[in-house]
């Protein structure tokens, strides 16, 4: 094969005078800030949505559960592609206009992957709260709390340790779903790496730092839940795995 | 929202039609490929010859650890390489073929998972009274373990083929012609991007939520036969 190996070209001067792995060390901090960002959102929107599906009033069951299958059943590109091109248009036109120009693409991008991921969120949430036995709300309740203290001070905490391994798929996921929103502009690792190839044409030696850096992401994720998931365990209560899949 | 122009849609269906047509091809291709690759892979895995063990688990964390665009780049460029390494000569693939492969490839890692739950699911004891029966280990697989690990498995792998169905839609990052990429390059001609991305939006909607429900059906019709 007649593959010209050099990986002396990361360190060398790109047109904007940074080094080639400037451009890679940039895109490796886009992507953090766009996934964790994203998982704040998803976590905070999808705790609503999955608390929302088990609760005894039907309109919010329903409401989540449409939520869910929207969200689920649209491909991530298509919806950041709603997001950036259609809402804008169906919106009342000055909104449509400051959403096109003044608002920073970093927050549609979040807002949309958010979003996305927020519908896989409400499922492990309301598959952990739906794992405990009614007891404990019936229990709460007699003991005279609200309903909504039962999910505060009962119900959630358990729900959330019991999930916490699928959370930690879900946030490993988050940060390979970051990559589409290369999509709409935002210049991520993987906007970096296609524009790498596009400049060298070093096609093997990026992919191989490339996909070594979403490596590390996906396991330092791992590693960082897999601590939390240590320090909130409740001794005896749950007997599950380490985290260490 | 008052001037929705459906007569773009409808002067555009064609095109987008065999957009569809060629994700769907696609996503059976990966389906297939990807459940058989995925199952030797499986085996491989809960098998006895180390090195063999060692791919498997190596293949499978690899391709679950990067962006499925990544890959889908990664292997449009990688592949041509490769066959002019083995032919000898150029042959470029183009990207509406290279997505086949890179799905099946890619899918086979998820699909694996699943069935190496569906085998591990299956006691123990009835590979041992398969090995009782003098059944070697791939009768015993065949007549015994995979048919009962398909059957217990089968809403989850196909509920990976409606993601990948979805998934498809990534095939945007080489310009290949999907559903997706057919709505977005007449976006780019007519700048319609209100009719074409709500078009692809609510068919990619219908198409997966009847799936869904569909294989919601089959999970509880498969446990009242277990």
């Amino acid at each position: 094969m007649n593959y010209h190996w050099d990986w002396m070209f990361f360190f060398q001067e790109t047109d904007d005078g940074l080094k080639y792995y400037d451009w890679i060390l940039s895109g490796l901090g886009w992507t953090t800030a766009v996934s964790l960002a994203s998982l704040a959102v998803a976590l905070l929107l999808g705790s609503v949505l999955g608390v929302m599906r088990t609760t005894p009033r039907r309109w919010l069951v329903g409401l989540g559960d449409a939520y869910v299958d929207v969200f689920r059943n649209v491909p991530l590109i298509v919806q950041l592609f709603m997001w950036f091109f259609v809402v804008p248009e169906l919106v009342p036109e000055k909104l449509g206009i400051w959403m096109k120009q003044d608002l920073p693409y970093i927050v549609t991008a979040v807002v949309g992957l958010g979003l996305y991921t927020a519908a896989r969120i409400a499922e492990q949430v309301k598959a952990g709260i739906n794992s405990l036995s009614r007891g404990q709300r019936n229990a709460g309740l007699a003991l005279g709390f609200t309903e909504w203290q039962t999910y505060r001070y009962v119900r959630l905490p358990m729900a959330y340790r019991i999930v916490l391994p699928a959370l930690t798929s879900e946030a490993m996921n988050i940060f390979k779903n970051s990559a589409v929103t290369y999509a709409v502009g935002i210049l991520e690792l993987y906007f970096q790496y296609k524009q790498i190839i596009e400049k060298t044409s070093q096609v093997l030696e990026i992919t191989i730092v490339v996909t070594s850096c979403y490596f590390v992401l996906a396991f330092v994720m791992n590693r960082l839940l897999a601590f939390i998931e240590a320090r909130t365990r409740v001794p005896g209560l749950i007997v599950g795995t380490k985290g260490d899949k | 929202m008052s001037d929705f122009d459906f007569s773009v849609i409808a002067a555009n269906w064609a095109f987008l039609a065999e957009g569809l047509r060629y994700t769907l091809q696609v996503t059976v291709t990966a389906m297939v490929g990807g459940i058989l690759i995925g199952t030797l892979l499986a085996l491989m895995r809960l098998g006895s010859i180390t090195p063999l063990r060692w791919f498997a688990i190596g293949y499978v964390n690899v391709f679950r650890s990067v962006p499925l665009v990544q890959v889908i780049l990664a292997f449009y460029l990688i592949l041509p390489l490769v066959l002019q390494m083995i032919t000898g000569k150029p042959t470029p693939i183009g990207a509406a073929n290279s997505a086949y492969f890179t799905f099946t490839i890619f899918e086979a890692a998820y699909y694996s998972e699943i069935m190496r739950s569906g085998i591990q699911s299956i006691p123990k004891g009835q590979i041992a009274a398969g090995y009782a029966l003098g059944f070697t280990y791939g009768q015993t697989m065949r007549h015994v373990v995979l048919p009962q690990a398909f059957r217990n498995m089968l809403p989850v792998l196909l509920t990976q083929t409606i993601i990948l169905f979805q998934d498809i839609s990534l095939v945007y990052a080489i310009g290949a012609t999907d559903f997706f990429g057919a709505a977005d390059k007449i976006t780019q001609r007519d700048l319609r991007p209100v009719e074409m991305y709500t078009t692809v939006a609510v068919v990619y909607f219908i198409i997966c939520f009847l799936l869904s429900r569909l294989v919601k059906r089959l999970q509880t019709r498969i446990a009242i036969i277990r």
